[in-house]
């Protein structure tokens, strides 16, 4: 009997220090507010969408491919957006585990990056890249890709091109955002369409453009995606662990879709 | 008399050089330790973010980081101290309004991780504390699959 209380005793003892030690006070309002917000951690790569969505079934990722695109853009910000777009079309070819997809798209990368004067260590990733993609190494191709990306970010900051960074950033994004919302349209149920919920990365991303240099930011096309980034803030401010309609992800796809469009577009860009 | 201003602005710049390098070194070295502590998850199949953060705490003080996530993803969000002079560190998760996650957790000294699976898609926090010894460099990085 005294065995029994003296356990029932010590259970009830450590049970009571553990709630206690386990459990940190709620973050202020202030400290919210003054987290440290970094483009290598608070925007989350295109792979890490496309995991959230496979949870449920594979989608059909080839069906998400698109056609190339032009390869002989001038204009400086118009090749980081589309940079940051090519890459998240290898993240898609690497979902879709298709070896030449792969390929193509790391040379289309490494073309990329050469037109904005990148650094050699950028140039040796897209050997990686193949070498991987031969090898069917689909994992280590995610975060190739995305070495890759920070390696041309990393070296857009040493040539002083620091404000293209985001650039490269939304360009993933958005062509991230238009291949999933297609994806859940295809296959919808409400469920899947809830990884569309990130208001905080637009007004993230939104946010770091309002601060690049005004001439940057008063290039056409430029200017046109960041007004529509408003626009599509919103369609993605869904109630947390409520997903959106059908509906209201053909009107996102509708927005991600026409905003890719331009930016891909040759000859617009000035 | 100008040799002599040349020469102390050399020392000064020499200086301030190395102290920079000291402190890169520094996050260097909490970033190599965070790395060896993450790959145990790697071997579990979770993949790594390339992107890291890396600063100085002092003893009670913690770095909020913002992030975002998806549900039905697992995440573990890792940090590391450069030395031992960090006694203990903690790393906790936080939802967008602030409420403390529920979360795995694995505590060694100076490395501590905490395992999250969300339930809803959008932004948390994750907050690295030095709980006891002195100030330190500590870096935060995150794997997910």
């Amino acid at each position: 009997m005294r065995f029994w209380l003296a356990t029932i005793a010590w259970v009830c003892l450590a049970c009571g220090s553990l709630g206690f030690a386990a459990e940190p006070a709620t973050l202020s309002q202030d400290q919210l507010a003054k987290a440290i917000k970094t483009d290598s951690l608070t925007i989350p790569t295109p792979g890490e969408l496309f995991a959230a969505l496979e949870k449920p079934g594979k989608p059909d990722w080839a069906g998400q491919y698109r056609t190339p695109i032009p390869m002989t853009y001038r204009n400086r910000a118009q090749i980081a957006l589309n940079l940051g777009g090519l890459i998240a079309d290898g993240f898609i070819a690497v979902e879709a585990q298709d070896s030449q997809q792969v390929k193509n798209i790391g040379t289309d990368i490494i073309k990329l990056a050469k037109a904005l004067g990148v650094s050699e260590n950028v140039l040796s990733r897209g050997n990686s890249i193949n070498e991987f993609a031969e090898n069917s190494e689909w994992d280590v191709l995610h975060e190739e890709l995305e070495a890759t990306q920070n390696e041309v970010k990393s070296s857009m900051q040493s040539n002083r091109d620091q404000d293209l960074v985001i650039l490269v950033s939304l360009g993933g994004w958005i062509r991230g955002t238009q291949a999933v919302s297609a994806a859940v349209i295809k296959n919808y149920d409400e469920q899947s369409a809830r990884v569309l919920r990130q208001p905080a990365v637009v007004n993230f991303i939104h946010s770091k453009i309002n601060d690049i240099s005004p001439d940057l930011k008063a290039e056409p096309l430029v200017k046109s995606v960041n007004e529509q980034l408003s626009g599509v803030e919103k369609l993605v401010a869904f109630q947390p662990g409520k997903g959106p309609t059908l509906d209201e992800v053909k009107k996102l796809n509708g927005a991600v879709t026409k905003l890719m469009e331009e930016i891909q577009s040759k000859g617009d860009a000035k | 008399m100008k040799k002599r201003v040349v020469l102390l602005t050399a020392l000064i710049a020499c200086a301030a050089t190395a102290f920079v390098w000291a402190e890169t070194d520094e996050e260097v070295e909490a970033h190599k330790q965070v790395l060896d502590l993450t790959g145990a998850f790697s071997n579990d199949g979770f993949k790594l973010r390339d992107g890291h953060w890396a600063g100085q705490l002092k003893p009670a003080e913690r770095a909020v980081i913002a992030v975002n996530l998806y549900a039905g993803n697992q995440y573990w969000f890792s940090a590391a101290a450069a030395n031992s002079k960090a006694k203990k560190i903690t790393v906790d998760v936080y939802d967008e309004g602030g409420k403390p996650m529920t979360t795995e957790i694995f505590s060694e000294g100076e490395r501590a991780s905490a395992g999250f699976s969300p339930t809803a898609s959008g932004q948390y926090f994750v907050a690295v504390s030095l709980v006891e010894g002195e100030s330190s460099t500590v870096c935060l990085v995150y794997s997910y699959k």
